[in-house]
C-alpha cells in the first residue's frame, strides 16, 4: 500500500514538472514567434527598395520619400569595426587566460573584472564614452561609436571565447607540446584550431549585443542622414532610426520603424545562421 | 652497454606525495626499455621525466638530474622543446591533432622549421611508411585525422613523433585503448624501430613486456627495485617483491 502511494507521488510530480516544462517552452517559443509575426505583418507594408537603397530625403520623418541606408550601413560599420576590435584584444586575452595562466589567482581577478564590465548598463557605458570623448575635444562619430562598442563586446566576447578554450581536452595540448611546440605554438595551432567553431558563436554573441545596442551609441556615435564617409562624423544606426521614426506622431512613419526593426531582425538571423554553417565546415577537423 | 639515457638521484614531489624516491638508471641506446609494476608506483612519472612532461602539472618538484647525450635536460639554460624534440611520445589514447592526416605528421616537421613542398611529401610519406599506416591512408591525406579508427589514430600518432626526428621514443602504455589486432601492429612496429631508437615503454601487460624487453625496470610505490635484462628478470628475479609481482600477488 506505501509502495504504490510512492510511486503516485512520484507519478504526479514528474507530471507536475512536464507540465511545467512544456509551458516555459511553449511561453518562449510563442513570445519568438510573435515577435516575428509582429515586425514582419507592421514593417513589411512599409518595406520597399527605397527603404533600404535611399538615404532620408527631407520630410523623410514627417511621411516622405527616403529610406534608412544610412542606418543599416552605419549599423554595420559600428558593429563590424567593433567586432573587429574586439576580436583582436579578446583572442590573445581569452588564449593567454585559457591555457597559460588558467586558475591562478592573477586570472580570477581578469575574470571577476570581465564579469562586473559585463554587467554594466550599456547607457554607461555611452554616458562613459561621452564623458572621454568631451575630454579630448571629440564629437559624437563613427569613431567613439566603435570604442564604447567594443568596450561593450570585449567582456562578452573574451568569457565566452576563454569558456572554450579552457574546455579544451589537455591531452590535445599536450600532443602537441610533446612534438616540441611552446605554448604559443601550440595555442595558435592547435587549441584555436580546435577551437574555432566556439570562437565563431562568441564572436556572433558579441557582434549580435552590438548591432542591438541603442543606449551606448545614442551620445558616442550621434545619428546622421548621410551615409558616413569618414571615422570622425557621425553615424546613424538601426535601434536609433527605430527609436527616432516610432516616436514621431505619424502613423506612416511609426511603420517605417518596424520595417527598420525587420530589417535589423534580417541581419542579425543571417549572420547568425551563416556563421553557425560556417562553424560547421570549419569543424570538420576537430577533435570530438 | 653503450648507456643513452643516465637518471641520477632522481626524485619527484607531487605537492608532498613523493612519487618517485631516489632513482638511479642508466637506459641503453637502441635497446627497448620496459618499465613495469602496478598502478601508481610511479612508472608513468619516471617515464615523464625524460621528455619534461611532469612540470605540466601544477605543484610538480623534481630534484636530481635527467642526462641525454651528456646534458641534463634540468639544468636552466636547456630549452625544453629541445628536449621534447628528442624524445617522441606515444600517450595511452592516442590524441589526433584536428588537422588533416598529412598536416599531423607535417605538423612537427613545420614547427621545426621544414618548409612545404616536395620534400615535405616525401618526408610525411617516409613517416607514415615507417609507422605502418601508409597503405591504409595514401588515397585520403586529406580527411580529418579524427576520421581513423583508434588504431589507426595510434600508428598515426607515432608517425607524428617520428616525423620530429627524435632519438628516443617514450611510450605510456601505448595499446591499452586498442584492439588486439592494432595493439600487434604498434607492437611489430615498437619492434623494428628499435634499429634506431632508444625505446623506453610503460606497461602493465606482462606478456607484452616480455615479447618486447630487452631490460625490464620494475618500480614498487616510487622506488626502483629491481633493473635486469630482460631474459635474467623473468627466469632469474633477485629481488623478493619482483618475484611476488611476477606471479601476480602484488
Amino acid at each position: 500500500m506505501k509502495k504504490k502511494s510512492l510511486f503516485q507521488r512520484k507519478h504526479i510530480e514528474e507530471c507536475f514538472y512536464m507540465f511545467w516544462m512544456s509551458f516555459s517552452f511553449l511561453l518562449l517559443i510563442g513570445i519568438l514567434i510573435f515577435i516575428l509575426i509582429t515586425v514582419i505583418s507592421k514593417g513589411l507594408p512599409a518595406l520597399d527598395i527605397a527603404m533600404l537603397t535611399q538615404t532620408p530625403k527631407g520630410g523623410f520623418y514627417l511621411g516622405k520619400e527616403g529610406g534608412i541606408l544610412n542606418a543599416i550601413l552605419g549599423s554595420l560599420y559600428l558593429a563590424g569595426g567593433a567586432t573587429i576590435l574586439s576580436i583582436i584584444i579578446s583572442l590573445p586575452l581569452a588564449l593567454y587566460l585559457g591555457s597559460y595562466i588558467q586558475n591562478t589567482k592573477w586570472a580570477d581577478v581578469v575574470r571577476l573584472s570581465l564579469d562586473v564590465l559585463w554587467g554594466i548598463p550599456s547607457i554607461v557605458y555611452g554616458a562613459f564614452g561621452f564623458t572621454i570623448m568631451l575630454f579630448f575635444g571629440l564629437r559624437a562619430s563613427l569613431l567613439g561609436g566603435i570604442i564604447v562598442l567594443t568596450l561593450l563586446e570585449i567582456p562578452i566576447m573574451c568569457r565566452a571565447m576563454e569558456e572554450v578554450v579552457r574546455l579544451m581536452p589537455e591531452e590535445l595540448s599536450h600532443a602537441s607540446l610533446a612534438l616540441g611546440a611552446n605554448r604559443m605554438e601550440t595555442a595558435t595551432k592547435v587549441v584555436a584550431r580546435q577551437a574555432l567553431p566556439g570562437l565563431m558563436t562568441a564572436i556572433l554573441l558579441a557582434f549580435g549585443r552590438a548591432i542591438g545596442d541603442a543606449a551606448s551609441v545614442l551620445f558616442t556615435a550621434g545619428f546622421s542622414d548621410q551615409i558616413p564617409n569618414s571615422i570622425f562624423r557621425p553615424a546613424a544606426s538601426l535601434p536609433l532610426a527605430i527609436f527616432f521614426q516610432l516616436g514621431t506622431p505619424f502613423p506612416e512613419v511609426q511603420e517605417r520603424a518596424y520595417a527598420s526593426a525587420l530589417v535589423l531582425t534580417v541581419i542579425v538571423l543571417t549572420i547568425s545562421f551563416g556563421s553557425r554553417w560556417l562553424a560547421q565546415r570549419l569543424s570538420r577537423f576537430s577533435i570530438k | 652497454m653503450n648507456t643513452h639515457i643516465q637518471i641520477q638521484d632522481l626524485n619527484v614531489y607531487y605537492e608532498k606525495n613523493q612519487a618517485l624516491k631516489n632513482i638511479n638508471l642508466d637506459i641503453p641506446r637502441d635497446q627497448i626499455t620496459v618499465i613495469l609494476g602496478p598502478s601508481g608506483c610511479g612508472k608513468t612519472t619516471l617515464l615523464k621525466s625524460i621528455n619534461r612532461f611532469l612540470e605540466l602539472t601544477d605543484g610538480t618538484h623534481v630534484t636530481g638530474r635527467v642526462i641525454i647525450d651528456g646534458k641534463n635536460i634540468y639544468d636552466p639554460d636547456i630549452d625544453v622543446t629541445d628536449v621534447r624534440k628528442k624524445a617522441g611520445l606515444l600517450s595511452q589514447r592516442p590524441c589526433p591533432l584536428p588537422m588533416s592526416i598529412y598536416d599531423n605528421v607535417a605538423y612537427g616537421l613545420r614547427l621545426h622549421g621544414h618548409k612545404k613542398g616536395k620534400s615535405l611529401d616525401k618526408k610525411v610519406e617516409h613517416y607514415l611508411q615507417a609507422a605502418g599506416l601508409w597503405d591504409e591512408v595514401k588515397d585520403r591525406f586529406d580527411s580529418p585525422a579524427a576520421r581513423l579508427s583508434i588504431g589507426q589514430q595510434q600508428r598515426l600518432c607515432l608517425a607524428r613523433g617520428l616525423a620530429i626526428e627524435p632519438e628516443i621514443l617514450l611510450g605510456d602504455e601505448p595499446t591499452s585503448a586498442l584492439d588486439p589486432l592494432s595493439a600487434k601492429h604498434i607492437e611489430s612496429r615498437l619492434h623494428e624501430l628499435k634499429q634506431a631508437y632508444t625505446i623506453v615503454l610503460v606497461t602493465h601487460i606482462l606478456r607484452q613486456a616480455r615479447r618486447l624487453a630487452d631490460y625490464v625496470v620494475f618500480m614498487y610505490l616510487g622506488e626502483l627495485i629491481e633493473y635486469a635484462p630482460a631474459n635474467q628478470f623473468f627466469q632469474n628475479p633477485q629481488e623478493e617483491r619482483t618475484r611476488s609481482y611476477l606471479e601476480g600477488e602484488i
